[in-house]
């Protein structure tokens, strides 16, 4: 398991998402003002980009068709039928620096 | 047949007599009302008076109500004495009105206390249907208005006011808001939660006169202290009209003095509600008055058993987005008497129960008041809480709404106010084949009181009836449940520039996908260019100006008017394609070019090669114009559909509207470029246009309404501008025009704009050109971008280790 820094904390606006690639990983960071949360990128449904969604309170509503994705646990929420689930990463801030948790061996494969 | 006189037409004369009639007794009723409106619901005025409702919502009792039950009604008449002796009532119209049994059911006045300039123009009480008119009239935009008492009653009025667009103080004599319902750290937390929503509260001071000459000007107070005012409105409490009872001879204290079976003094006298005193104790509150009613009616028809052993005072604030309930007796100063509490400052959660000898005595809940019906069947019932004591405060969470209604039992009263039993409103339900929440009110009265039981009537309308149709006034959504109408009221009213301010005010301070791009079109609409743009709260397609397709890539249409293009344009449109690898160049349905499967990181850089505006292709906004060539090349032309349409266009371009507009232009009524199933359309024909709007050929196919019929081609484009303004001011979020125009019925479009006053539609022309004077191109966000990474891809700081 290893911390990768990603980026300065301010590149990433209060309640949005943006897309970050690392190896053949693609996850989105959100920014909801209290705390970042790590997400995959793709929606389980139709592998929309979770990133450009809109959040709702700790959710993200994918914007292709409206799936909601849980930013915490990475369960979706709607359709409430669905188990899918996406990938969470951990996630922190220090120094103003936002940086991801990935697992080793993803890290090296990548 | 005996004849039964009911003194006052309000809710608890009404309840009482609905009950009486249960009883089916030989009665000729007749009833004196001094108000001239039927029996309407008083404590849903304060949602009249903020604009919720009109007062055509509150009637509870209709005309044919008293025609069906074939009751005499005597509406504006106040009666001025009774004669006990003789059993008859005199009326203020000169007429005497024999009775055998009569009921007072007189009510409450204003409390004004005493101070000198009570009587200044300008200076109101709170209390009935035309005190609530009155203020209506009288208040505007900016208005300075003090409301004296920081009561359930002064609060609502505020903040009815405020709705209004007042600019309100709350003067309050006492330290604490609502200081009979609560404690002071209640108090505190409901006054954060009013000062939040941009009343202002002085707490503490004790007012002494009304200023002003003539007409009010300010109030002053006992320290000294003066304040500006334009307005003043007095709701300080209620004092029980009492002297048609003092004049009949019955005993009386505060109120009529009434015993277990609600008999005054005089064998042939009862009297109901807020006019009685029972057991030292005067109720102001809807709830005791229709438990007052049940035992009145059975004693009055003769079936004289039931007794009334008075009632848990409960109140609850009627303002939307604060929630508080209080119920029992909640001062803990007394012997013997100790609370629990529970408190969360961030949340605006707080909970206090007192208890007494193991028991329930008083609960105040603020900002959660989902557990009110447990704790108030604690009170009712007297349950000893002892094995219960961990957990007071901490409720095993209900599943769901439907769960929720299911545990009840069929003894478990729903409706506190009329005293209705789950298994009453399920057997009504088969019994009388109850369908809506209208028909069940009528039926049995549940929900008409308070209304804080709707969502449990509903619920078991739910559970129970699979075809069950909801009626409820369509709320955006449920993060900030308010009618789009009064959101675009309190968004303009309130002064509110940000989607986030709506939500926290509002709301639940959250938002979703649902309601987030609504507000933002509402705070733009409403105040373009000065409003706070949060683009988290817009759609994907808004933040960055493209249309996002299934695969993650965007389109790009740049705007080409009235899909008049060159040759140039086309050579930098090809250039751009081969340039960006661009995956399909498409001819689209509305006469412009569409560049598919761009990445996110190459807009602005196609933006600036392509030097051409953003044609909006990805919003709800103005899409084109469609034209055919018109005189300028068509030999069956009438009118110059080329020159009008790139003209409509660029006077419309840019904005954003509730949905998105699509236009059509042309040059005679063969209608080659469609434009009579185009939102907006202007039809040419010899010597003028036809100006048509609503039209569709979507997932609906509609033709068009004609607006107008304008001579010039500036009267046509005129026109357009002032529907399309017109639409964007009163269309809900998500409406195209053909619904709206349906929904509201051309003939009033009309009316409000075409055929509307010149200033009416000059204001309309006004807003319309500040909101465009305010929007640029989007694509010029390529020079000065939203922030710093809206279009780049953001590069990890470090490198994947290999």
């Amino acid at each position: 398991m290893s911390w990768i820094r990603i980026t300065e904390a301010e590149n990433i606006p209060l309640r949005e998402g943006r897309t970050i690639r690392f190896g053949s990983e693609e996850f989105a960071i959100f920014n909801l003002g209290q705390k970042f949360l790590a997400v995959s990128n793709r929606c389980p449904h139709q592998g929309g980009p979770l990133a450009d969604g809109i959040v709702a309170g700790d959710s993200v509503a994918c914007p292709l068709h409206g799936w909601k994705v849980c930013l915490s646990s990475g369960v979706v929420k709607r359709p409430a039928e669905q188990q899918a689930c996406v990938r969470s990463y951990p996630v922190k801030v220090v120094d103003g620096i936002v940086l991801v948790q990935i697992t080793a061996e993803r890290a090296e494969a990548a | 047949m005996e004849k039964l006189v009911v003194v006052g037409n309000g809710m608890a004369g009404m309840a009482c007599l609905e009950q009486i009639l249960r009883h089916q007794p030989d009665f000729r009723v007749t009833v004196f009302g001094d108000e001239t409106h039927v029996n309407y619901n008083r404590i849903q005025l304060s949602s009249v008076l903020a604009g919720e409702r009109e007062p055509d919502d509150i009637v509870l009792n209709s005309l044919e109500w008293y025609r069906e039950h074939d009751i005499d009604l005597r509406l504006g008449v106040r009666i001025t004495g009774i004669d006990a002796a003789n059993r008859t009532v005199a009326g203020d119209d000169g007429s005497v009105t024999r009775y055998d049994k009569l009921l007072l059911a007189t009510g409450s006045s204003p409390l004004i206390p005493p101070m000198a300039g009570s009587d200044k123009d300008g200076v109101f009480c709170f209390r009935n249907l035309n005190d609530t008119r009155a203020l209506l009239e009288r208040v505007r935009p900016g208005l300075k208005t003090v409301v004296i008492g920081g009561g359930l009653l002064g609060l609502e009025a505020a903040r009815g006011l405020q709705l209004q667009g007042a600019d309100v103080t709350v003067v309050h004599l006492m330290g604490t808001l609502m200081e009979r319902q609560l404690d002071v750290a209640g108090g505190q937390y409901l006054q954060r939660k009013i000062e939040a929503m941009g009343v202002k509260i002085l707490l503490s001071h004790n007012t002494t006169a009304i200023l002003g000459d003539g007409h009010v000007e300010g109030i002053a107070f006992v320290n000294g202290y003066r304040m500006e005012a334009d307005m003043v409105v007095i709701a300080v409490g209620i004092r029980p009209n009492v002297e048609l009872g003092r004049a009949a001879g019955l005993t009386v204290r505060r109120g009529i003095v009434v015993n277990d079976y609600m008999e005054t003094s005089d064998p042939a006298i009862f009297a109901v509600g807020e006019c009685v005193e029972h057991e030292g104790i005067v109720y102001g509150l809807v709830a005791p008055l229709y438990e007052q009613g049940k035992v009145l009616a059975a004693t009055i028809s003769g079936n004289r058993g039931p007794r009334y052993e008075g009632s848990v005072p409960e109140a609850k604030l009627k303002i939307m987005g604060v929630d508080v309930f209080s119920a029992g007796f909640v001062q803990e100063n007394a012997s013997g008497v100790e609370s629990v509490r529970y408190e969360d400052p961030s949340l605006g959660i707080y909970k206090k129960l007192t208890l007494k000898d193991g028991r329930l005595a008083g609960v105040i809940l603020i900002g959660d008041l989902s557990d009110s019906r447990r704790y108030m069947d604690w009170l009712r019932t007297g349950v000893d809480l002892t094995d219960k004591r961990r957990r007071l405060l901490s409720p095993e969470a209900l599943p769901d709404h439907g769960a929720n209604v299911a545990e009840l039992a069929d003894s478990e009263t729903i409706c506190g106010c009329n005293g209705v039993t789950k298994g009453a409103i399920v057997s009504a339900i088969h019994e009388r084949s109850i369908r809506t929440l209208a028909q069940l009110k009528q039926c049995t009265r549940a929900s008409t009181g308070c209304g804080s039981c709707t969502d449990l009537c509903v619920g078991l309308l739910k559970a129970v009836v699979p075809e069950f149709e909801e009626e409820k006034k369509k709320v955006l959504c449920e993060c900030v449940p308010f009618t789009q109408e009064s959101l675009r009221e309190i968004v303009r009213s309130q002064k509110l520039k940000s989607v986030q301010e709506v939500l926290d005010v509002y709301g639940n301070g959250k938002g979703c996908e649902i309601c987030k791009p609504a507000l933002s079109y509402m705070v733009d609409m409403t105040w373009c260019g000065e409003h706070e743009e949060d683009r988290s709260a817009r759609f994907i397609n808004d933040r960055v100006h493209a249309n996002i397709q299934r695969d993650g890539t965007f389109s790009v249409v740049p705007r080409i008017r009235g899909g008049v293009t060159s040759p140039a344009e086309l050579r930098r449109i090809a250039d751009v394609a081969e340039k960006y690898s661009v995956r399909m160049v498409k001819i689209t349905g509305s006469q412009r070019i569409d560049l598919l499967g761009v990445a996110k990181e190459d807009l602005p850089k196609i933006w600036a090669d392509l030097g051409m505006p953003s044609g909006q292709a990805y919003t709800k906004g103005v899409r084109m114009v469609k034209t055919c060539v018109g005189t300028e090349f068509c030999r069956y032309g009438t009118q110059d559909a080329i020159s009008a349409g790139v003209e409509l266009e660029r006077r419309l371009e840019n904005l954003y509207s509730p949905h998105k507009t699509k236009m059509g232009v042309v040059g005679c009524p063969r209608n080659c470029a469609e434009a009579t199933v185009k939102d907006i359309g202007l039809v040419g024909q010899e010597g003028s246009w036809q100006v048509v709007v609503g039209g569709a050929a979507g997932k609906k196919v509609r033709k068009a309404d004609l607006l107008i019929t304008a001579e010039t081609t500036e009267q046509a484009l005129e026109a357009a501008q002032i529907f399309f303004q017109y639409y964007r001011e009163q269309a809900n979020y998500l409406e195209r025009t053909y619904d709206f125009v349906e929904r509201v019925g051309i003939e009033k479009v009309r009316r409000e704009t075409v055929y509307a006053a010149r200033a009416v539609q000059e204001a309309l022309l006004a807003r319309l050109a500040k909101s465009k004077a305010l929007t640029p191109d989007a694509w010029l966000e390529r020079n000065q971008p939203h922030n710093p990474t809206q279009f780049v891809q953001i590069q990890p700081m470090e490198a994947v280790q290999v």
